[in-house]
C-alpha cells in the first residue's frame, strides 16, 4: 500500500474504519428509528381522546371543539428547509475537497466557500429546530401533550428523537465551522466533513420518511 | 468549476475514504435539489385534493414519491452510488430488516392484511 500524504486508520478491508463505523452506525440508527416510525403506525387511529392529527374533535365532557393538530403548510415549509440543509452540506463537503484549486470566477469563489455553506447548512437546521419548537409549543397551547393520547405519546417521542439527532448535528456543524475559522479545512480534513455530511443526510431521510408517514398519510 | 471533487485526493485515499467513482459535479447537486423540492411539493398538492385523498392511489402515491426521495438522497447526497460495496451492505442490510420487521409488526397489529392494506 503506497504512504497517503495524510493520516488514515486503515482496515484489513484497506477502508477507513471512521467511514465504516458511521455507516454502520447509520445502519443502527435506521432500526431505532424504523421502530419509533413503527410503534407511531400500530397506534395510528387508537386514541380514545383528541385532538387528532387529521380529524377534529369535541370533548364529550366540556363541548370544546379541537381542530386537526397538524399544521400541514408549515411542516411543508420546514421539510423545505431540511432539504435545502442537505444541500449546503454536499457544497460544504465539496468545497473542502477542492480547497487550494484556483477559483477564478464570483461564481466558483461562492461554491468553494466552505464557511460560507457550513454556516449555511447549520443555520437552515437551526431554522428547522425553531420550525419543531414552534409546532410543539402549539400543538402543547392546543391541548395535546406527550400524555394526552397514544397520538401525542407516539408523535412526540418520534419527532422528539429526530429534533434530538438534528440539534447534534447542529452542534457538529458549529464546531467544525469554529475549526475552519481557527485554522482553516482543507482536503486533508474531507473525511471528517464526509462523515459528518453522512449524518447530516441521515436525519434527512429520516425526516422524509417521517413528513409523508406521520404528517401527509391519513 | 463542475468537475469531480476528489482531484486534490491521492488514490489511496480515496480508496480509504471508500470511493469507488467519482463524486457527482456542482450541477448534479442541484438538479438533485430541484428534483427534490419539486417532489415535496407534489407530495403536499396532492394532500389538499379531496378526490386524490379518498382514492385507493393516495397511500401509495405518497409512499412512492417518498421512497423516490429517500432513494435521490441515499445515492447522490450520501454518495452510496459511487461508494464501497461494503458502506451500501452496512446501510441497507439493518434497513432491510427494520422495514420487514415493521411489515410484520403492522400485520401482527392488524393494520394490515392479506389482500387489503389500511390503517
Amino acid at each position: 500500500m503506497s504512504a497517503p500524504t495524510v493520516s488514515h486508520h486503515y482496515t484489513t478491508t484497506g477502508l477507513d474504519n471512521r467511514k465504516i463505523a458511521i455507516w454502520a452506525f447509520i445502519g443502527s440508527e435506521c432500526m431505532l428509528f424504523v421502530s419509533l416510525i413503527s410503534t407511531y403506525l400500530i397506534y395510528k387511529g387508537r386514541s380514545r381522546v383528541g385532538p387528532f392529527p387529521h380529524e377534529a374533535w369535541t370533548d364529550p365532557g366540556t363541548g370544546h371543539v379541537y381542530k386537526a393538530i397538524l399544521n400541514i403548510p408549515v411542516t411543508s415549509a420546514s421539510t423545505f428547509v431540511l432539504l435545502m440543509s442537505s444541500l449546503a452540506m454536499v457544497l460544504a463537503l465539496a468545497a473542502v475537497e477542492n480547497k487550494g484549486k484556483p477559483q477564478r470566477t464570483l461564481g466558483e469563489r461562492i461554491l468553494g466557500n466552505s464557511k460560507l455553506w457550513l454556516f449555511m447548512t447549520a443555520l437552515l437546521g437551526a431554522t428547522f429546530l425553531g420550525f419543531q419548537a414552534f409546532e410543539f409549543t402549539s400543538f402543547v397551547h392546543e391541548g395535546l401533550t406527550i400524555k394526552t393520547n397514544l397520538f401525542g405519546s407516539t408523535f412526540f417521542t418520534l419527532t422528539g428523537f429526530h429534533g434530538a439527532h438534528v440539534t447534534a448535528g447542529v452542534i457538529w456543524l458549529v464546531s467544525m465551522l469554529m475549526i475552519d475559522f481557527k485554522r482553516g479545512l482543507g482536503p486533508e480534513d474531507a473525511l471528517s466533513v464526509d462523515i459528518m455530511a453522512l449524518y447530516w443526510h441521515f436525519v434527512d431521510v429520516v425526516w422524509i420518511a417521517i413528513f409523508t408517514l406521520v404528517y401527509l398519510i391519513r | 468549476m463542475d468537475s469531480s471533487h476528489h482531484s486534490n485526493l491521492t488514490a489511496a485515499e480515496e480508496h480509504a475514504a471508500g470511493i469507488e467513482h467519482e463524486h457527482p459535479s456542482w450541477s448534479t447537486y442541484w438538479k438533485v435539489a430541484v428534483i427534490l423540492t419539486v417532489l415535496t411539493a407534489m407530495e403536499v398538492w396532492v394532500y389538499y385534493i379531496p378526490a386524490f385523498v379518498g382514492s385507493r392511489a393516495f397511500v401509495p402515491t405518497l409512499l412512492v414519491m417518498s421512497v423516490l426521495k429517500f432513494t435521490i438522497v441515499v445515492l447522490f447526497y450520501m454518495h452510496l452510488r459511487y461508494d464501497n460495496r461494503l458502506f451500501k451492505i452496512l446501510f441497507t442490510g439493518p434497513l432491510v430488516v427494520a422495514i420487514i420487521t415493521l411489515f410484520a409488526l403492522m400485520f401482527l397489529f392488524g393494520h394490515m392484511h392479506l389482500g387489503h392494506v389500511g390503517a
